[in-house]
């Protein structure tokens, strides 16, 4: 049995209670939502929070609000973000994004604000207590050195969020409250490259709401590389986003890299501008991503292999933005139509 | 419980919830999940405990209707939920239609993953009582079987689906 450890539990209604109680306890404590990445990472003794505030009671946290764009609430399962009205027709990338996170039962309590503040992932991390003891620990978790590279300064646990590169690439940015006030950032902004310290959210902030800007022309697609049809977390994640003129031409672009790194990797997309999706400007943007992207040896599937497909998910995506019937190697990476 | 009571670690927690349509109340230590509960203050085995982590699907059940994983969810935060189990589909000695097309079909083997599978197939034809076979796998992906090769797994959810239509007999 893998006990979950001892834990005082709060169930605040609001987002001003649930700020002042955060702000009250201080570091001991911890946010749950769907709990379906801190439950697991509190039995493997990863997290052990003091106190847990659960946010599942806090009705403003499921707003969806349509206005100049979309307000979603951090509260909402991913099941209920896949219900939002038009989500696929206007924010393509999310959908399918969300789509492809984990499984059905897990999809059903996981929420969106969990998704983008989901722990970072390594093999000698994602291991129960007696494995990692075995091991004398990590720098993640109770121990000194990197396993992954020894002569590391910081740990290089993946990013595995499957929603941040998609809503990246939308140009999302979120909201932050805490007792002391609010803020508004872009939403890349919140990640930093450190396996530890991979999010700049204070303790004390709650994540309450994703700001998408109106679709305006931009289409979107995202791309996940995985062992099999569910279950798994991304071993490569690709986000693109272009708004293209009635010609073809891209007026502006955005890429995103998910699992390749501690945080959401932005490749800069600019040689994109003024020029149309021809298999050779894909080609070409394919191999920048490519070289940009440094997945560790602390995941799943042989690292070459991971870095060598990365031109090809990033030429999968472009070409779905440029209208290409993508469905028969949809079916066969995702195994499904997402 | 709710609003701004604090639960403590070291006392039991007293709540109510519906367990499979009856009304229960039942005292607990807090940090016990569902599964924990089910199992261990409720009796209710038929909940399967495999890998804990939500990485097996075994643990699945409906919680106000939806599939949801017993293993990562807190029982305190079952409070006043509906919670259905595999205990609950059989009335008396009469097998649900989705347990008797497991058996009919060979859906379950050495049936560690049945009860989470039945459970999940539930809680889809409860929503959408004509599921196409791709429907049927999409819903039922979250849950492993090592022993079936899910394709009598489709099968039976096939055939339950029928019958519950009464299209079959
Ligand atoms: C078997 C398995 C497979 C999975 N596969 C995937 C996958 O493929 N892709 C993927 O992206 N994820 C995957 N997950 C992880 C997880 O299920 C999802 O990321 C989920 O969306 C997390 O949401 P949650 O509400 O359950 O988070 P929780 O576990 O409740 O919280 C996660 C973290 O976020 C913090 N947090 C939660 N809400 C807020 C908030 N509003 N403000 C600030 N901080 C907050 C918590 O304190 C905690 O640190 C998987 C999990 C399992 C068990
Ligand atoms: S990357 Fe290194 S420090 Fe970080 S979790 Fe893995 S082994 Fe530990
Ligand atoms: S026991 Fe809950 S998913 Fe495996
Ligand atoms: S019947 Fe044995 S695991 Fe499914």
């Amino acid at each position: 049995m893998m006990r979950l450890p001892w834990f005082d539990y709060r169930a605040p209604r609001s987002v001003e209670e649930a700020a002042k109680i955060l702000a009250w306890e201080g570091n001991g404590a911890m946010l749950i939502a769907g709990g379906t990445d801190l439950l697991p990472n509190m039995k493997r003794r990863h997290q052990m929070p003091q106190t847990l505030v659960s946010v599942r009671q806090v009705e403003a946290l499921k707003k969806i609000a349509n206005g100049s764009g979309l307000r979603l609430g951090a509260g909402l399962t991913l099941t209920e973000l896949l219900a939002v009205r038009g989500l696929r027709e206007r924010y393509r990338a999310l959908a399918q994004a969300a789509a492809q996170v984990a499984t059905p039962q897990l999809r059903n309590m996981g929420t969106l604000g969990g998704n983008l503040c989901l722990d970072t992932r390594c093999t000698y991390y994602n291991q129960n207590y007696e494995w990692r003891k075995a091991i004398d620990f990590c720098m993640k978790k109770d121990g000194e050195v990197c396993w992954v590279a020894t002569a590391s300064k910081r740990c290089l646990a993946v990013s595995s969020t499957d929603t941040a590169p998609a809503l990246i690439a939308l140009g999302a940015r979120v909201k932050l409250v805490s007792a002391a006030g609010e803020r508004e950032i872009a939403l890349a902004e919140l990640y930093q490259n450190d396996g530890i310290d991979y999010l700049k959210r204070k303790p004390d902030e709650i994540l309450t709401e994703v700001l998408l800007p109106q679709p305006d022309g931009w289409r979107s697609s995202y791309w996940k590389l995985r062992r099999r049809g569910s279950f798994d977390f991304p071993l490569l994640g690709v986000a693109a986003a272009a708004k293209l003129a009635a010609d073809g031409t891209v007026e502006a672009a955005r890429l995103v890299l998910g699992a390749v790194s501690s945080h959401p990797l932005v490749i800069k997309s600019d040689a994109l501008a003024g020029r149309k999706l021809t298999d050779d400007v894909i080609a070409e943007i394919g191999e920048a991503a490519q070289s940009r992207a440094k997945p560790m040896d602390n995941t799943d599937m042989d690292l070459r292999w991971r870095k060598h497909v990365v031109a090809d998910f990033v030429g999968y995506a472009l070409r779905e933005l440029r209208g290409d019937d993508m469905s028969a190697m949809r079916l066969r990476i995702a195994k499904q139509l997402v | 419980m709710s609003g701004t009571a604090r639960i403590e670690r070291r006392r039991n927690v007293q709540l109510r919830l519906g367990v499979n349509g009856e009304d229960t109340e039942v005292s607990f230590a807090p940090y016990k999940t569902l599964l924990e509960l089910l199992r261990e203050d409720l009796g209710l085995t038929g909940t399967k405990h495999g890998c804990e982590l939500g990485e097996c699907g075994a643990c699945a059940v409906l919680i106000d209707g939806e599939p949801q994983l017993a293993c990562l969810k807190l029982a305190i935060e079952c409070e006043g939920c509906s919670v259905e189990t595999i205990e609950g589909l059989a009335r008396g000695k009469e097998l649900h239609p989705l347990q008797a097309a497991f058996a009919d079909h060979g859906g379950s083997q050495c049936g560690y993953c049945t009860p989470g599978v039945i459970m999940t197939a539930k809680g889809l034809l409860d929503h959408e009582p004509e599921p196409s076979r791709e429907r049927i796998r999409e819903a039922t992906a979250g849950i492993l079987c090592r022993c079936t090769g899910y394709q009598q797994i489709v099968d039976a959810i096939e055939h339950a689906a029928a019958e519950l239509r009464g299209e079959r007999k």
